[in-house]
């Protein structure tokens, strides 16, 4: 019997202000304990808050992007529940009129086994919010420490559709999602500084079935990595669990990467009841249309806008344009290729080739990369221009990638790599290949093709690969044409 | 120096500007007062040497020449605003010893005007109650008679502005908690429209409710005051950005042709005939000036203490879920874990009033009985505040009783918190609506204790009450009464 394994994501963004959501204090990560926590962070009796207007514009942004409804009228809530890290004893937090409603986001899903394909998720809603202190539990030798710098670092919570289908489609989403509000400048992505985490909803069920099952809740997974190992995990223990008979029940679980499992946090039975209820410290945050139409009118080309282009005005496929923009270092670092060479469809296959591929096992992004745009771009031109062969050209690459030389046209000059396009030489070198290699010669003969290939060979060989490969194809066809 | 004593602000501030009379002087003088009368139990902190300070800065700044009305007048400050300078408690046990490091905006805007301040005054825990019997730090005496309660939560204000320990005190009012104590001790307490005093530094007790206003001798003196005490604040999101005024300038307006609304639901049932009758005098009073009495309703005003008893204790739920001994605040001395800590501290920190608050609180809004409770209160309240909004289309000012009855003893009402909560029958309406009121005094009733007229203005029409209220007193001495004693 098949499954279907159906996953919502509710993601964090820390939002990109220089102070908090709420007070004045600094947002700055790393600073010693409690040093960035005014008397409001810290509850002090008679604070109030007072909404940054920076945080809102970010939202704003954010559901702009997302083609979300921005609702002109939101509301503050109270989530009330006890921890010694949330100072005030509840999080402000938007509950039933969330900033952001609706929209959808696109992502590239590169599956296990099969095509890539173009995935297009329904967002439910984003909402602004303020994030809790943090709980140190160790070095404090049985007790515990509070830093409450964190508190009050305003949050995005976006929140998906259950529209996901797989550990890879998760991943996809989340990654689309994290490089559009890098692209926007509203999030610095910093996952290892917990500035973009996700919650996953998973849940299976039949395949066919209309009916959701019961969902887990998987929280605070800081990596697309661990994203994609804890759903591949709650999937296969929620299939075993039910195939043995069993029901999976609904709670909250945290995932041990260590251990590489999900463990029950909490049960629905001990879900706290947050008694939400409307901030009456906060009016109902009213965004005229004004604003936002001046934020959109400083909106950057986004992703989806600049892979339309692509597509249109660059005529590139649409999975390369997906791919090229997953981005904004990327995309921006082919359009400055594209900019400088006549071919953009070469240009794009040596970013999704050749770079990627380096940039990949380096583990480096784009912006980055030791071989910047215009190096590149003057690599492909020599191609583009017969100076070099596509073989040639990669060993070139490399070399530029370990810093050997300046420019492509150096590292050839060099290295003595110019591709040999003079026929009469091509054809001196064929002569000498056909002498030296009478067994191909007759098996061509006898109509066995595969012979042919091994004689290019023969001549890449001894050019050591500097021969132009079209011509020592025309040219070894005409002679064993003619005889 | 006893006349001296007795002055309110505007005389004080005449006295102050003439020479005759410096800062020290008086603070002295009502330092001495209060010491002599500590038996009231009004104040919690006095700091003698942080007063003369003030006192000789004040001082000082008249001597280069500056001139403000305030400049060297006394006031003290309800426990429930924090100051950098006397402790700030909220007459909480959870709270002892809580120094502030920064002041209210209201304790720091009358600071900058040059008032001195004599030091904090008692009240209800968390300002959450009608008699000031449920501070942690013990009851308040009406000066008017030792039997009786001063009112609440204001006590310790109503307290020393009736014994004129002060010539003016700062206040909070919620559902009440100045009007009741203003009308219980003879005195004018005044609470403003609610967003025109900024609540940045009030502890909260229930925010879309908490109003500082004060007690005074009289409308003039609350009018002075009021210029420097308020005004926007950006630290208070929900202040009233609206642009400063001068609250004195309708003080000599006539009540010729005034439309005074006399709300037919609050001389119903319950009324004692002692309030009653004082009440009704001043109504008359008001005739003989030139005003006109118009029959009014405010049919949905009898659901007030309903509504308020779930919007209050649900944000005041929230509200007090801050002290939990983990920062500041009264810590229990031994516990297993944390939340083992967070409980004691707030079982030993909270009184039986705030602790009951806090379980309305959380039962009206948790899941299942938010939309019965919570919603459905929130939906009568917008029906009070549009009664109200009808009602002043009818008429310029509202009045009635602030009170059913003149103070009562300690222990009367302690052991019924329902017949505690009726005593804000009259006040709640006005504080659900956001609407400026005042109580005045107009007599006295059974035991020869004082009996408050409640007057209501439409939004931001405190100025025409407080000349309404002038023109009362102009006519009337009701407000320059003493107790004996003091």
């Amino acid at each position: 019997m098949a499954w279907e394994v159906v996953i919502g994501l509710e993601t964090h963004a820390q939002l990109s202000t220089a102070s908090k959501i709420f007070s004045g204090s600094p947002t700055a990560f790393g600073a010693m304990p409690n040093t960035q926590a005014s008397v409001l962070d810290l509850a002090l009796p008679g604070t109030l808050p007072v909404l940054n207007r920076g945080a809102v514009q970010r939202a704003i942004q954010f559901g702009l992007a997302i083609g979300a409804t921005i609702a002109p009228q939101s509301v503050f809530a109270r989530k009330n529940y006890f921890y010694p890290d949330l100072p005030k004893g509840y999080q402000i937090s938007q509950y039933e009129i969330p900033v952001v409603q609706g929209g959808t986001l696109s992502c590239v899903v590169t599956p296990k086994s099969g095509e890539p394909y173009v995935k297009t998720v329904r967002l439910t809603r984003a909402h602004l919010e303020e994030d809790a202190g943090k709980s140190l539990h160790e070095d404090y030798h049985g007790m515990t420490g509070i830093d409450l710098n964190r508190a009050g670092t305003p949050l995005l919570e976006i929140v998906s559709e259950p529209d996901l289908r797989s550990s890879a489609e998760a991943v996809a989403y989340a990654k689309a999602l994290h490089s559009l509000v890098v692209w926007l400048g509203i999030c610095d992505g910093n996952m290892q500084e917990g500035s973009f985490r996700c919650d996953a909803n998973v849940s299976v069920r039949r395949a066919g079935s209309p009916k959701l099952g019961t969902r887990a809740e998987i929280k605070n997974l800081n990596s697309f990595r661990f994203l994609q190992q804890a759903i591949d995990f709650e999937v296969k223990r929620q299939v075993e669990l039910v195939e043995d008979g069993g029901t999976v029940v609904q709670e909250t679980r945290l995932y041990d990467p260590g251990r590489n499992e999900t463990r029950s946090m909490r049960s629905k039975e001990d879900a706290m009841d947050y008694r939400y209820f409307p901030d009456p410290d906060l009016l109902p945050l009213a965004i005229d249309r004004e604003w936002i139409e001046a934020i959109a009118r400083e909106m950057p080309e986004l992703p989806g806008a600049m892979r339309s282009r692509l597509v249109r005005e660059h005529g590139l496929p649409e999975y390369d344009a997906s791919v090229l923009t997953a981005s904004k270092s990327l995309a921006a670092y082919y359009e400055a290729v594209a900019s400088a060479v006549a071919d953009r469809k070469v240009a794009a296959n040596w970013i999704m080739g050749e770079v990627a591929a380096a940039l990949n096992s380096a583990q480096i992004d784009v912006a980055a990369s030791p071989v910047s745009a215009a190096q590149l771009a003057g690599l492909i031109g020599r191609v583009l221009d017969g100076t070099v062969n596509n073989k040639t050209a990669k060993d070139v690459f490399a070399a530029l990638w370990n810093g050997e030389g300046e420019s492509a046209d150096a590292i050839i000059e060099a290295r003595g790599l110019k591709q040999i396009s003079d026929a009469g030489a091509i054809e001196r070198l064929i002569d000498e290949v056909l002498a030296a290699n009478p067994g191909p010669v007759a098996e061509l003969r006898a109509g066995r093709d595969k012979a042919f290939n091994s004689l290019v060979g023969q001549c890449m060989k001894a050019t050591r690969g500097k021969a132009n490969p079209q011509q020592v194809n025309e040219i070894l066809r005409r002679r064993l044409a003619g005889g | 120096m006893s006349e001296l004593a007795h002055a309110g602000v505007a005389e004080l501030g005449r006295l102050l500007r003439q020479r005759r009379v410096s800062a020290v002087e008086l603070a002295r003088l009502q330092l001495a007062r209060i010491e002599r009368h500590r038996d009231l139990n009004a104040f919690l902190d006095v700091r003698p040497e942080v007063t003369l300070a003030q006192a000789r800065a004040a001082d000082e700044r008249r001597a280069r020449g500056e001139d403000g009305a305030l400049l060297g007048v006394p006031i003290a400050h309800k426990d429930i605003f924090v100051t950098r300078d006397w402790a700030s408690t909220a007459s909480s046990r959870i709270l002892q010893g809580y120094m502030s490091p920064f002041d209210a905006t209201v304790v720091e805007n009358l600071a900058r005007a040059g008032m001195v301040c004599l030091g904090k005054l008692n009240c209800d825990e968390f300002a959450m109650g009608s008699s000031n019997e449920n501070s942690a730090y013990g009851n308040v005496l009406n000066p008017w008679d030792k039997a009786a309660v001063p009112g609440g939560s204001s006590g310790g204000s109503s307290a020393v502005v009736a014994a004129r320990l002060a010539p003016v005190a700062t206040a909070t009012d919620t559902g009440g908690s100045i009007r009741e104590p203003a009308a219980f001790t003879g005195i004018t307490g005044t609470k403003p429209t609610y967003g025109r005093p900024s609540r940045w530094g009030m502890i909260a007790f229930a925010s879309s409710l908490d109003t500082a206003g004060l007690m005074t001798q009289s409308a003039e003196d609350c009018a002075l005051v009021f210029n420097e005490m308020l005004g926007f604040d950006p630290k208070d999101s929900t202040s009233l950005d609206a642009p400063r005024e001068d609250f004195t300038r309708h003080l000599d307006d006539p009540v010729n042709g005034l439309r005074i609304g006399v709300p037919k639901e609050f001389f119903g049932e319950g009324l004692k005939p002692d309030v009653e009758r004082a009440v009704r005098s001043a109504l008359a009073e008001y005739e003989k000036l030139g005003a006109r009495l118009v029959d009014i309703s405010l049919p949905n005003a009898e659901l007030g203490i309903p509504v308020y008893y779930v919007v209050a204790p649900a944000e005041a739920s929230s509200n007090l879920a801050r002290f939990d001994g983990v920062r500041y605040g009264h810590r229990a001395a031994s516990y297993d874990d944390l939340i083992d800590m967070m409980k004691k501290s707030r079982s030993e920190g909270f009184g039986p009033e705030p602790k009951r608050r806090i379980l309305i609180g959380t039962y009206v809004l948790s899941h299942g009985y938010y939309d019965a409770y919570f919603i459905k209160a929130m939906q009568v309240r917008r029906l009070i505040a549009e009664d109200f909004r009808r009602a002043f289309g009818q008429c310029d000012v509202i009045a009635s009783p602030v009170t059913t009855s003149v103070a009562f003893g300690f222990g009367e009402k302690t052991t019924d918190p329902v017949a505690m909560y009726l005593a804000d029958l009259y006040t709640v309406p006005g504080s659900l609506a956001g609407v400026p009121s005042m109580s005045i005094p107009c007599g006295f009733g059974e035991r020869g204790r004082p009996v408050g007229l409640q007057l209501m203005a439409d939004h931001m029409q405190e100025a025409r009450m407080l000349g309404v209220a002038h023109r009362y007193q102009r006519a009337t001495d009701w407000h320059c009464r003493l107790p004996e004693g003091f």
